[in-house]
């Protein structure tokens, strides 16, 4: 029984198993492969997408949970003329990413960290961003953070 | 056995550097097919490293690998700056894997710096291109100051040589009154000019010159500059095609269970639970490992979770790592070294009746790389000929050793590198078993089969750096500085040629103790240097509290007046405000270490709270690496290695319990986080003429014991033993 869902605003219907973690039904099934596989245990946030606007780790996440559900990932993040986000414009700006395998997950954490709380402070950057980054990324996110609220680097 | 083989091998790489392997231009036929791969309609290759399109299109080809490091971006700089060519109109390419592209200038960099044979070549490294020539390896923080100062410069400025004549041909000027800029040639006395696209075709038919002229640096507009990084825009809208990313028509999707006790054999495995989930297709067994292929990943990981193999445990049952420290000082007690150096006789100085003596232990565990990308490889299999599609330090080696694992030459397999999520050291191919499991794979499969390592195998089956273990002893004379210095470490690999001992000491000794587990001990960004700069500069720092002096200025005493490490040291002190009182319950700690030629030293502030946590709130650095190409990059690499060294030394170890490694994802393997990263992580470079050092793995070494030193300097407890995660407790001020 496919699961039907909209992805970066087209309706779409899953066939995987209904067990499957979202991230694999996304990657092998869509062909998004922006979010990435890190962990498997939602402990790395590589694979940091949003349904209905707030972040989930889709490693973990059955499609069976994604049924109705409004699903964004990193390649649903450019306006609909294909402009970048403003998050998106930011980590660029800031020169963020080295390896960049996380980035896709961080830039979603932040979209998310934005939305809810509009200018972010340090002590919430620290809580919110969770994501792990093995190139030490991390001073320039908190950069990017900043810079995409007009908030002045510390 | 295996050492004696490595010092014949470092040998031969040094014959090979200085005669054979030289950069020189288009010298056979495999660059000529390297070339036809390449050079598509429209454009003309100067050398098999840069083409110039119709359009003015500039690419250039590299032959090592950029993982993250920035370093493509900056390899394009030096060849356009030599070019003069217009920046917007610049690409860069990793090389195909093909011998005609192979990495020569990184072997030619080894050699010109040691001068043949000398002693500033890490060996563990040479002897990797030792065993893999033709090669394209990434390693030894070489990209730049190698390929870039050697190959991508000269080649640039052959190729504008060349251009130049041509347009003086077309154009009926001297050379000596044309100009080029941006793409241009211009005549400016009859205000022609011409444009490289459309002379490129024609400047390639020259002999191009074996020395070309270089700029000098004052000439330089693109060298130095903080140039955005072309890759940039590709890995923030999920664009970029990492080696986990390959989707082929019909493709499967494999993972794989190896032996939990390293070079232990799959003895049976009943495989129908597998063979009953839905989507699983086959299962595969190796020597050491069993595979699952199915239609994705999740219905391959289900029948893998269904299975029971057993394996054997190669004798390696007893293997855990108190043991192992414990074999390693009773081999160091033994006192039987393997390798020596130093100079002077440091006993005459630990016998004067005079001498202050201070002795320490210390250890340091297993530590895995932890790339966020696990590995993945995809293979095909047809005809008798194999195409595989990864991500690895050094694509023609993985040609090579796929060829080996399915039987075929070398010609018979086609390799795509891709880009990698991370590498650190874990992706040199001699360590890589995904390349021979992929391979073998494939050869069993009628399909593409993409092959998943998962986290926990990841973790489980690293190429670790090294557990290591040292006693240092020295002797402080009645004028307060060091007498004698002696360092005995016990690990697999001799660190002498790659870490340097920059103190002034009359006498000093350096012995290693050859110990090996069943692990295959790997490099891990900075190697050696990780834990020799954890041992000397933590020792250092004991010496300086021990003869009653300011760690800054004892240190100063002991390196020669006018020196770069002093000049590195003082800039240290002067940012880092290491004479000013820190804030309450704050202390400072330093280390200057120097790795594959730049000097850098640190200044960590840190704290240890109420529960024993300690917190990090700052770090200085300051580096001098001779010239920096991207400044931006350059800060980039640096931050990076400090995050990656406090990870390291807080909370990363692999330990082995009955032979198995016990960790298995982050859970237990700990990754430092955001909020765990010091808000201010100041990095100042302090230029100099000296030769370009590397940069991409020297800002690790100093953290670690800059760290440790600030929490004796916060708390008066000395940390020996990493990660300090487990002594907690003990830090209770």
């Amino acid at each position: 029984m496919p699961v039907a869902a909209t992805v970066n605003g087209q309706a779409v219907a899953f066939e995987s198993e209904t067990d499957t973690p979202l991230l694999w039904a996304l990657r092998e099934e869509l062909g998004l492969t922006g979010a990435k596989f890190g962990c498997g245990v939602s402990a790395c946030g590589a694979c940091t997408i949003h349904v209905d606007g707030r972040t989930v780790r889709s490693c973990v996440f059955p499609v069976s949970q994604a049924a109705g559900k409004t699903i964004t990932t990193i390649e649903g993040l450019k306006s609909n003329e294909g402009e970048l986000h403003p998050v998106q414009q930011a980590w660029i700006e800031a020169q963020v990413p080295q390896c960049g395998y996380c980035q896709s997950g961080q830039i979603m954490a932040a979209v998310d960290l934005i939305a809810r709380l509009g200018k972010p402070t340090p002590a919430q950057i620290d809580e919110a961003m969770t994501n792990i980054c093995r190139c030490g990324t991390y001073p320039r996110i908190r950069a990017a953070i900043l810079r995409a609220t007009d908030q002045a680097a510390e | 056995m295996k050492i004696k083989r490595r010092y014949f091998l470092l040998g031969a790489v040094a014959v090979a550097g200085a005669g054979v392997f030289g950069v020189k231009w288009a010298d056979g036929d495999a660059q000529r097919r390297a070339m036809a791969t390449t050079i598509g309609d429209g454009e003309a290759g100067f050398t098999p490293w840069l083409k110039i399109a119709s359009d003015d299109v500039v690419t250039i080809y590299s032959p090592t690998i950029d993982f993250g490091q920035g370093s493509h971006t900056a390899l394009a700089q030096m060849a356009a700056e030599e070019l003069d060519a217009d920046w917007t109109k610049v690409r860069v390419e990793q090389a195909p894997a093909l011998p005609g592209f192979a990495n020569a200038a990184i072997i030619q960099g080894f050699a010109n710096e040691a001068g043949g044979l000398g002693d500033k070549i890490p060996k563990s490294l040479l002897s990797l291109v030792a065993r893999s020539m033709p090669m394209q390896l990434t390693g030894g923080s070489s990209s730049i100051r190698y390929v870039g100062q050697i190959l991508m410069r000269k080649t640039g400025a052959a190729a504008r040589y060349v251009l130049l004549e041509e347009a003086a041909a077309q154009l009926n000027a001297p050379v000596s009154e044309l100009t080029t800029a941006d793409n241009i040639v211009t005549h400016a006395a009859s205000g022609r000019s011409l444009r490289y696209g459309e002379i490129a075709a024609a400047a390639a038919e020259r002999s191009l010159p074996n020395t070309p002229t270089l700029k000098e640096p004052a000439a330089y507009r693109l060298i130095g500059q903080p140039v955005a990084r072309l890759d940039i825009p590709s890995k923030v809208d999920g664009s970029a095609q990492y080696g986990i990313d390959v989707s082929l028509p019909g493709m499967r999707v494999a993972t794989i269970m190896m032996a939990p006790v390293r070079e232990g054999r799959l003895e049976s495995v009943d495989e129908q639970p597998a063979l009953a989930v839905p989507g699983v297709e086959k299962v595969v067994q190796q020597d050491d490992a069993v595979i699952v292929v199915a239609r994705g990943y999740w219905q391959a990981l289900k029948g893998l979770r269904s299975l029971s193999p057993r394996f054997s445990d190669a004798g390696h049952a007893a293997l855990n790592s108190p043991a192992i420290y414990e074999a390693q000082d009773q081999l160091r007690e033994a006192g039987n070294a393997t390798n020596s150096a130093g100079s002077g006789d440091v006993d005459v100085h630990f016998d004067a009746p005079d001498a202050q003596i201070v002795e320490a232990q210390y250890r340091v565990p297993f530590v895995h790389h932890a790339m966020m990308e696990p590995f993945a490889m995809t293979a095909h299999h047809q005809d008798g000929k194999l195409e595989i599609w990864v991500g690895m330090q050094d694509p023609l080696s993985v040609r090579k050793i796929a060829a080996e694992a399915a039987g075929l030459s070398p010609d018979d397999v086609t390799v795509h590198p891709l880009i990698m999520g991370g590498g650190f050291g874990r992706r040199f191919p001699q360590s890589c078993q995904i390349i021979a499991q992929s391979a073998r794979l494939a050869m069993e499969c009628p399909w593409p089969v993409k092959l998943i390592w998962s986290r926990e195998e990841e973790v489980r089956h690293g190429a670790y750096r090294c557990q290591s273990s040292a006693h240092l002893k020295a002797a402080i004379g009645a004028d307060g500085a060091i007498a004698a210095w002696r360092t005995d470490y016990v690990q697999r690999d001799n660190a002498e040629m790659e870490c340097p001992f920059n103190y002034a000491v009359p006498a000093t000794s350096r012995r290693h103790f050859t110990y090996t587990t069943n692990q295959d001990d790997g490099p891990l960004r900075s190697v050696n240097s990780t834990q020799m700069g954890f041992y000397n500069e933590s020792f250092i720092d004991e010496l300086a509290h021990a003869a009653g002096q300011d760690p800054y200025a004892f240190r100063r005493a002991h390196l020669a007046d006018g020196s770069r490490h002093q000049r590195v040291l003082d800039e240290l002190a002067r940012r880092s405000g290491w004479q000013s009182t820190p804030a309450p319950g704050v202390g400072r700690g330093m280390a200057l270490v120097e790795s594959f030629g730049t000097i850098v030293g640190q200044v960590v502030e840190a704290s240890v709270d109420e529960g024993g946590q300690p917190h990090v709130h700052k770090v200085t650095a300051v580096v001098d690496c001779g010239s920096v190409v991207n400044p931006l990059n350059a800060e980039a690499q640096i931050q990076g290695g400090i995050i990656m060294s406090l990870s390291i030394a807080l909370g990363e170890e692999i330990t082995l319990e009955n032979g198995a490694v016990v960790q298995s994802n982050f859970g237990d393997y700990p990754i430092l986080k955001l909020a765990d990263t010091p808000p201010l992580i100041d990095v100042h470079f302090l230029q100099s003429d000296a030769a370009m050092g590397g940069l991409g793995e020297p800002g690790v070494p100093p953290a670690a014991p800059a760290l440790a030193n600030a929490i004796f300097a916060a708390t008066g407890k000395r940390i020996r033993t990493l990660p300090i995660r487990d002594q907690a407790r003990a830090l209770e001020a």
